[in-house]
């Protein structure tokens, strides 16, 4: 076992002992298929967390997408996305001049790669979920043959609170839903409102 | 008088009970379900074995003496109080006072039964956690309900963690005549409490018919809590040979703490069904969440510890 795999499985190991996480499978298996996981973001260990209750096989096999002018802005942090997460990295500037971040996502579901995307492309600090980013519209027409799966995560956002330190220790669940139904010539604003829709559908209820 | 001798009388019969318990969910599966799946008896068999589990835990922490007690009951409170948490509405500012409560007033409560300052195990919570959480919340400058969510917090450390730590602080009692038996009150009161949630399911799935209260608890009906605490009420008083009551005393402190026992489910089953939820996580299998396990015991242990203070130490 290399260095980089041992430290994504204690990553992995510190974040389920950390928040217990429960992984409920609503609606879909956790099978090899190529997949986009599309998930809530509250906190950066959110793709952690996905990663770790996935089964090992697919582990391997799902890298999430990230954001590079945070992942890729120290050694330490560009160490941990790139070869302990494989994560995709992709500029989300709008007057960027880099290679486009659809086609690179594109490349690793073409290669077998499942992905973990976060459409509402930053940080949620609030409740519910922000509008989704184009992104995923777009990836999801180039690449019908991916599975769109909704992850909704519960409560990490509240154990790891942007600008926090220390965790609080409280228990995380997620819960992936059945995948969209594939796209045929739906519009961009009403196929990211049905994803948007499909993900809060596996909210708890508001209180 | 030997402590010892009395312990591993009740631990061996409560292992015969649980053997015997086995063996029935054993025989009633293979009798009516040999291959496919019973929800009923499939839950029963793994909550013996559950059971089977927090004996020997139980077993293991007073085998272990004093300190192995209270990390017991420290780690119950733990994962009580995440569980409650969890299910709590919280917001980034009470981010703060959620570490306070994790990381100092837990760990603190533990550590005065630990070191013996009785004056200051009683009023950490109520008084200093009660007026320092809502200023460490209120720093955290977020106005949106912010009563119901210090509300909510201090509520949860009550619950979890001050009214559990009264458990382990019976073995701080001084009771002239029963020195050093004290882990056996411990034993009295946990066997008796758990005993009652046992009987109010045995005797809610054999005789149950009226409903209680469906609002609150779909499950519980009058047949099982009048048979349930009568039945644990005759296990205390069976067991009064371990604590310094005469029969009497030990059948009728068994009740008190049998009813509020039973109020601890009932209350928290009330803000479950108010969440939506069934049980508080998933931690012990066919039981639920650490909670569910001991949201009986969490009512039940601070009247008890006090009775046997105001009378007997």
């Amino acid at each position: 076992m290399s260095v980089d795999h041992l430290i994504a499985a204690s990553l992995c190991g510190f974040a389920k002992l950390l928040t217990g996480v429960r992984a409920l499978w609503l609606g879909s298996e956790p099978v090899a298929r190529t997949r986009v996981y599309f998930a809530n973001h509250r906190s950066h260990g959110d793709f952690v967390l996905i990663w770790a209750s996935l089964p090992p096989a697919l582990r391997q096999r799902t890298r999430p997408v990230a954001g590079a002018d945070y992942w890729l802005t120290s050694p330490l942090r560009r160490f941990l996305i790139n070869r302990v997460f494989h994560g995709v990295t992709i500029d989300r500037r709008p007057d960027r001049q880099g290679p486009n971040p659809v086609e690179q996502m594109g490349a690793a579901l073409v290669a077998g790669d499942s992905l973990i995307l976060f459409p509402e492309g930053t940080r949620n600090l609030g409740e519910g979920l922000l509008p989704f980013k184009s992104g995923l519209y777009h990836l999801a027409r180039a690449h019908p043959e991916a599975e769109l799966v909704p992850v909704w995560i519960e409560n990490l956002g509240r154990v790891m609170p942007k600008g926090s330190v220390i965790p609080v220790p409280l228990l995380c669940t997620l819960s992936f839903g059945p995948p969209l139904a594939p796209i045929a010539g739906e519009n961009r604003a009403d196929f990211l409102g049905r994803a948007r829709d499909a993900l809060l559908a596996l909210a708890p209820p508001p209180d | 008088m030997d402590t010892t001798r009395d312990l591993i009388s009740v631990f061996g019969g409560i292992f015969a009970l649980l053997t015997v318990a086995s063996l029935i969910g054993a025989g009633l599966k293979w009798r009516l379900s040999p291959a496919a799946a019973h929800p009923v008896i499939d839950n029963l068999n793994t909550r013996i074995k559950a059971w089977w589990a927090m004996i020997l835990l139980i077993g293991a922490a007073i085998w272990a003496g004093k300190g192995g007690v209270i990390a017991l009951f420290a780690f119950i409170s733990f994962q009580s109080l995440r569980e409650f948490i969890s299910l709590t509405h919280t917001r980034l500012g009470d981010h703060r006072a959620l570490l306070w409560v994790f990381f100092v007033f837990l760990p603190l409560q533990y550590t005065l039964i630990a070191i013996d300052w009785y004056g200051l195990f009683a009023i950490l919570i109520p008084v200093y956690a009660f007026l320092l959480l809502p200023i460490s919340a209120a720093l955290g400058a977020d106005t949106t309900r912010f009563l119901e969510r210090a509300a909510k917090v201090q509520w949860g450390l009550m619950i979890c963690v001050y009214c559990l730590s009264h458990v382990p602080a019976l073995l701080t009692l001084d009771i002239p005549g029963y020195a050093g038996r004290n882990a056996l009150l411990v034993v009295f009161l946990v066997l008796t409490v758990q005993s009652s949630d046992v009987f109010q399911y045995v005797w809610g799935k054999l005789l149950g018919r009226r409903r209680l209260s469906p609002a609150i608890s779909p499950s519980k009906t009058v047949e099982g809590l009048v048979g349930g605490v009568l039945s644990s009420t005759a296990v205390g008083a069976a067991l009064w040979w371990i604590t310094p009551f005469t029969p009497l005393q030990a059948g009728l402190i068994a009740l008190v703490a049998n009813i509020m026992g039973f109020f601890g489910g009932f209350v928290l089953s009330a803000i479950k069904r108010d969440r939506g939820v069934k049980d508080w996580g998933a931690m012990i299998e066919g039981h639920g969440g650490m909670l569910d396990r001991v949201d009986s015991l969490s009512f039940s242990a601070p009247i008890f510890f006090h009775i046997v203070r105001y009378w007997w130490a």
